[in-house]
């Protein structure tokens, strides 16, 4: 099967839902109102509720959005072929995430754009907010112990990649200074970083770097992940224009660009897909497609996580009701088109069959790395560069999405433990610090004590990370619907 | 320089101009909040300084920091609400 057609098939299927099926949520179900006054012109104050162009506050909402998720979950998923991957992530795209995406800042903007967590416990109790509380803090637990695995594992496979990803950071770093401290122009700025940054991509090959085999008794792969969490905790108590805003910045241009580099080498080199459309031959030890396919792929498809997004900062941005539908729902056609292009990278671009079934050669193998060696082969038949290189861009385009996942999310524990501590009156929790502390300790804790010395205790419990993620998405559907409950919104009625 | 050349420059510079705006509201937007709240709780721990002697704590530059009182009177009664004070905290200086 050609590559362009599925690609063609999954773009203009998201198109026409986005076309025809966001339009009716939006206009029969959602009754958006121009008209409408929205917390963002409510309560302006500059800070928080600024009242954003939609195009601007869609970059905004999408670059939160995507990551290696996206990534990580079709991956993964395509174990079971092509085309249950191809189709959940279509038809999810499609039914569920937008309508959940859109849905949540809706629901948000309707109630003063407070977080979906305070919405739920305004609409349905307490109990429920303080499980909302716990849910998500064990799935940004989940996330960081298994980045920390996912990173380690492709610096190993790629040590070409370890300076530019590393090189990056100081990159970041050098863009903070220059803005706040040198006042220096931001195109000039970004011209020059982004030339850094694949300026070191084109570098690496010549420079690999591997850890020593062993040092301290831990293994490669544990020193890597004792680095990367040292790294998520500074990262996290760094001030933000020192480092994530800067880093964030470059990743949301990275993300446009590897877009567009993978979609068009598969135009112009056209790649078929070697993997079968349904897999009966699952290597031994591979659960049941139904249900481990709607949990292995959840960004990309419908994701709780967005929620989190779309009603802490999203919603309070929004400049008309009506623009709900392009932010929300449009983002989560660009994380499905993400979520497609590592399909393509993953069943496309490896020459044969038994080349592929040996990447999958177990449940869990493949994954990103697979994304890597895939996308590799197509970006480099397709635009002409040496395979290496591309595999070094795309390894670090995957180590920047993780990374930033990653102290992002030991900086959302941080602030859910100090919460704790206002909450339960435990002073040393208020404590930024002790709170990160006591985040990496648990981070530290699931990927070492599950793990033993390999570090990748994250990986015991992968498998609850979707279960957790999509039990946080049927909770912002239940609040989106007793909402509509609420309003009397039925279908069909005027 | 021909007419041409000249228009074309002024759709550059234009373009350019559009660029920015766009590339600047990219980078700030995101942490506009935070940077923000960021600089609220360093005012805040400045305006605790300024009226620390007022409150009772010794302050060795009152001296110095009692000419800038005037000038923060107009942010006491959000500081002192941020602070958790319902009504304000100096009996002789009341703004609420």
């Amino acid at each position: 099967m050609s590559a362009i057609i599925v690609m063609l098939a999954g773009l203009g299927a998201m198109a026409l839902g986005y076309l025809f099926y966001s339009k009716f949520i939006a206009e029969r179900i959602f009754r958006l109102d121009p008209n409408y006054r929205t917390p963002a012109h409510e309560f302006e104050d500059g800070v928080d509720y600024v009242p954003t162009n939609r195009y601007i506050l869609w970059g905004h909402h999408f670059t939160s959005v995507a990551g290696a998720a996206p990534i990580v979950g079709p991956a993964v998923a395509v174990i079971w072929g092509w085309g249950p991957a191809f189709l959940w992530v279509v038809l999810g795209t499609i039914f569920f995430a937008g309508v959940h995406d859109a849905g949540a800042i809706w629901a948000s903007v309707r109630n003063k754009a407070k977080s979906i967590g305070a919405v739920t416990g305004e609409l349905v109790g307490s109990r429920a907010r303080a499980l909302f509380m716990i849910v998500i803090f064990l799935v940004l637990l989940m996330v960081n112990a298994v980045f920390a695995v996912v990173i380690s594992g492709l610096l190993i496979d790629n040590p070409s990649a370890v300076v530019p990803a590393w090189g990056a950071i100081v990159v970041a770093l050098i863009i903070g200074q220059l803005i706040y401290r040198f006042n220096v122009n931001l195109l000039v700025v970004t011209g020059l970083g982004v030339a850094a940054l694949y300026g070191l991509i084109l570098l690496g090959p010549s420079v690999p770097v591997s850890l020593p085999e062993s040092t301290l008794g831990l293994p490669q792969n544990a020193q890597w992940i004792v680095l990367l969490f040292l790294y998520a905790a500074i990262a996290s108590l760094l001030p933000v224009w020192v480092l994530l805003q800067p880093r964030d910045y470059i990743n949301g241009i990275q993300l446009f660009i590897g877009l567009g580099l993978l979609y068009g080498a598969v135009l112009l080199s056209n790649p078929t897909i070697v993997a079968p459309m349904y897999n009966a031959d699952v290597p031994a030890g591979t659960p049941s497609l139904i249900p481990l396919l709607f949990v292995t792929i959840a960004c990309g498809a419908i994701s709780g996580f967005h929620g989190l997004v779309s009603s802490g900062t999203t919603s309070k941005q929004i400049n008309k009701e009506t623009d709900v539908r392009l932010v929300g729902y449009f983002g989560a056609i660009g994380e499905g088109s993400l979520a497609l292009a590592a399909i393509l990278a993953t069943t496309a671009g490896v020459a044969t069959l038994g080349e592929w079934q040996a990447l999958y050669s177990s449940f869990g193998d493949g994954g990103v790395q697979a994304f890597v060696t895939g996308g590799a082969a197509i970006v480099g038949a397709g635009l002409g560069i040496s395979e290496t290189v591309a595999a070094t861009l795309l390894t670090v385009m995957a180590v920047l999405f993780a990374g930033t996942t990653m102290d992002t999310g030991v900086r959302l524990q941080r602030y859910i433990i100090q919460e704790w501590g206002e909450i339960y009156r435990i002073p040393v929790l208020t404590n930024g610090t002790a709170a990160t502390l006591i985040a990496i300790g648990c981070c530290v804790a699931l990927a070492f004590g599950a793990g033993g010395l390999s570090g990748a205790g994250g990986l015991v419990i992968w498998p609850l990370f979707g279960t957790t993620n999509q039990i946080l998405a049927g909770l912002t559907l239940l609040v989106v619907t007793v909402l509509l409950v609420r309003l009397g919104r039925r279908c069909g009625t005027p | 320089m021909p007419p041409d050349s000249n228009e074309l420059g002024k759709k550059l510079r234009e373009w350019l101009r559009h660029a920015s705006r766009v590339a600047e509201e990219a980078y700030y937007a995101p942490y506009r909040s935070t940077i923000a709240r960021a600089r609220r709780d360093e005012d805040d721990l400045f305006m605790l300084l300024v009226f620390s002697e007022m409150m009772g704590v010794p302050n060795p530059a009152t001296y110095y920091t009692l000419e800038l009182q005037p000038l923060l009177l107009e942010r006491f009664h959000d500081w002192h609400r941020r602070m958790g004070m319902e009504h304000s905290p100096l009996e002789h200086f009341r703004c609420c």
